[in-house]
């Protein structure tokens, strides 16, 4: 069973459990609603900037525990985070999920994070992991836009 | 057991291989595709090392083998179905089927039987594969016709009690199918084909999941038009079969134009070859039609009724030992008469995904999430779920191994 408490590390098991910044905000900048069609998950994201910070990020969603702790750490990750910092986390998270298992995930910029990455040793899993990710950045895109 | 399983899983070479680190496969997926025995792969291989030439095309000993070959897979394919050669139309998958009737219907003529616009209602059923929806949802949108479906009951049964409302008059197609990818449910055709005939509209039925698990008569079971996808039935991937009677192949215009389907070119027209040359533009895919011919001669020696009756027996074993563990909620009929070796469910607390990898690490291969049947899933208020799907070469063992694996992964995953 080593391989697989890669994957399923008690960080993530522990979001998926009790997850951060779950139930959507009344207010917010933007809301983006993002799926994985070849599974179903689902994910609703709210967004709220203060200038260049990211003041709040609220979120609702059905999914698996990949999906959903994914986007409960990266709420959390990127809450009171400039946006030029989200987008060094974002891509460092993007290319660690892309690295088939030989990323050397960075603590200082990920932290939490670094949990996910036994991910990207699992091609079908990337996606879930990355759900809640890409919804962050299409709903700070268009938060901008409008601010 | 009907089947004696351990003999013919040495037919399949793939059940001489591992799993994640040594692990025996346990391959309960055959509802999205099936294992190949070495008859098929052979086919395919003597095909390319031996005969390999254009079929119908060339004058020369080896275009003589392809076509020979490839029109004998035709008649094998005719026999599997009890329908004639000329009726088996050779497509690569069933989803190319569906969409090659679903465009023929909008190439017809006005006034021809096959003509559909904003009079005409389409009905389908809510527990179509996406391949027998979209087709018929974007022929809606194109012609102006209304949609209709059936829906589904709780127990996963098709709800006929509206049959009256939903097929009448206006009714130019009723395309179904004959057993559910995700509830296992086998749908009685008869009622249906009957109502739809009796108002003049065109049976089509979706069979990929029971012509390779039961035996399927198309001309007595009395619909117009019937496909299935060879690689669910043991054979290649890119091959599938459309049936049509005779007939009616003969008035439906052709959807894919190009080489082969012709009677006659100019400049400016064409006209078409006879049924079923006419729906088969461009050089096919011999090698695999070939091998479809091996997979279904395969599954005939075997005898479809012993198939079924060995799913039917795995399925009642497998519906019974699920339903035993706490937390588990079978999606789909609870008792094993009319259904397939389909059982799909979820587990209170594990999300599918989850359950689909931790079962994947014992080496047990399911399938995950909305099957393509998206709309189905969503009627039944479950955002996904957990498939096993059965064939000849599963036993007890596989679903005790499955069953035993679903337990495990509750306590992992702390439920």
């Amino acid at each position: 069973m080593m391989q697989l408490d890669n994957l399923y590390q008690e960080v993530i098991l522990d979001h998926y459990k009790h997850p951060e910044n779950k139930g959507l905000s009344t207010t917010f900048d933007a809301q983006v609603h993002h799926i994985n069609p070849s599974c179903g998950d689902e994910i609703t994201l709210n967004i709220s900037l203060e200038g260049p910070v990211v003041k709040a990020i609220s979120w609702d969603g059905v999914g698996c525990s990949i999906s959903q702790a994914s986007v409960s750490i990266m709420s959390g990750l990127m809450i009171g985070k400039d946006l030029s910092a989200a987008q060094l986390i974002f891509d460092n998270f993007v290319q660690l999920m892309q690295s088939k298992g030989s990323g050397k995930p960075d603590e200082t910029i990920l932290e939490d994070a670094v949990s996910l990455t036994g991910v990207s040793q699992y091609p079908a899993r990337i996606k879930c992991a990355l759900l809640g990710w890409m919804a962050f950045k299409d709903a700070s895109v268009q938060a901008q836009k409008k601010n | 057991m009907s089947l004696d399983v351990e003999r013919i899983r040495k037919d399949f070479p793939i059940f001489t291989r591992t799993i994640r680190d040594g692990k025996k496969l346990i391959y309960l997926d055959s509802g999205a595709t099936s294992q190949k025995p070495q008859v098929v792969i052979d086919a395919e291989i003597d095909f390319y090392k031996l005969h390999n030439a254009a079929a119908h095309r060339g004058a020369h000993q080896l275009a003589e083998e392809a076509t020979e070959l490839f029109e004998a897979a035709r008649e094998t394919v005719a026999a599997f179905l009890g329908a004639d050669s000329q009726e088996i139309v050779f497509t690569k998958g069933a989803t190319e089927s569906l969409n090659l009737l679903a465009y023929a219907f909008t190439n017809a003529e006005p006034g021809s039987r096959f003509a559909i616009g904003p009079e005409h209602t389409i009905v389908v059923s809510e527990m179509e594969h996406h391949a027998n929806l979209i087709p018929w949802q974007q022929l809606a949108k194109r012609s102006g016709a209304a949609l209709k479906w059936f829906s589904v009951t709780p127990d996963g049964r098709l709800d006929e009690s509206n049959i009256d409302s939903l097929i009448t008059e206006k009714t130019k197609i009723v395309a179904i199918t004959q057993q559910s990818n995700v509830l296992g449910t086998i749908v009685n055709l008869d009622q249906i084909i009957k109502k739809a005939h009796a108002v003049g509209a065109v049976v089509i039925v979706d069979a990929c999941q029971s012509v390779p698990h039961v035996a399927v008569n198309a001309r007595k079971l009395g619909a117009d038009f019937l496909t299935f996808s060879g690689h669910k039935a043991l054979g290649p991937t890119g091959v599938g079969v459309l049936w049509g009677s005779y007939e009616l192949l003969n008035e439906l215009p052709p959807f894919l134009f190009g080489g082969s389907m012709i009677e006659n070119v100019t400049m400016t027209d064409a006209t078409w070859a006879q049924a079923p040359k006419k729906f088969e533009a461009g050089v096919p895919n011999m090698a695999q039609v070939v091998g479809l011919g091996a997979a279904l001669k395969y599954l005939q020696n075997i005898g479809m009724d012993a198939i079924h009756k060995h799913e039917e027996e795995l399925t009642s074993y497998l519906l019974t030992e699920l339903g035993k563990i706490e937390g588990i909620a079978i999606v789909g009929p609870l008792d094993s008469s009319m259904r397939g070796g389909i059982v799909s469910f979820t587990v209170e607390g594990i999300h599918p995904h989850d359950l689909g990898q931790y079962l994947d690490s014992l080496g047990i291969a399911v399938r995950t999430g909305h099957h393509c049947a998206w709309p189905l899933t969503r009627a039944l208020g479950v955002p996904a779920t957990t498939r096993a799907s059965m064939y000849l070469y599963n036993d007890f063992s596989d679903l005790d191994a499955l069953v035993g694996g679903v337990k495990d992964a509750k306590k992992y995953f702390g439920q």
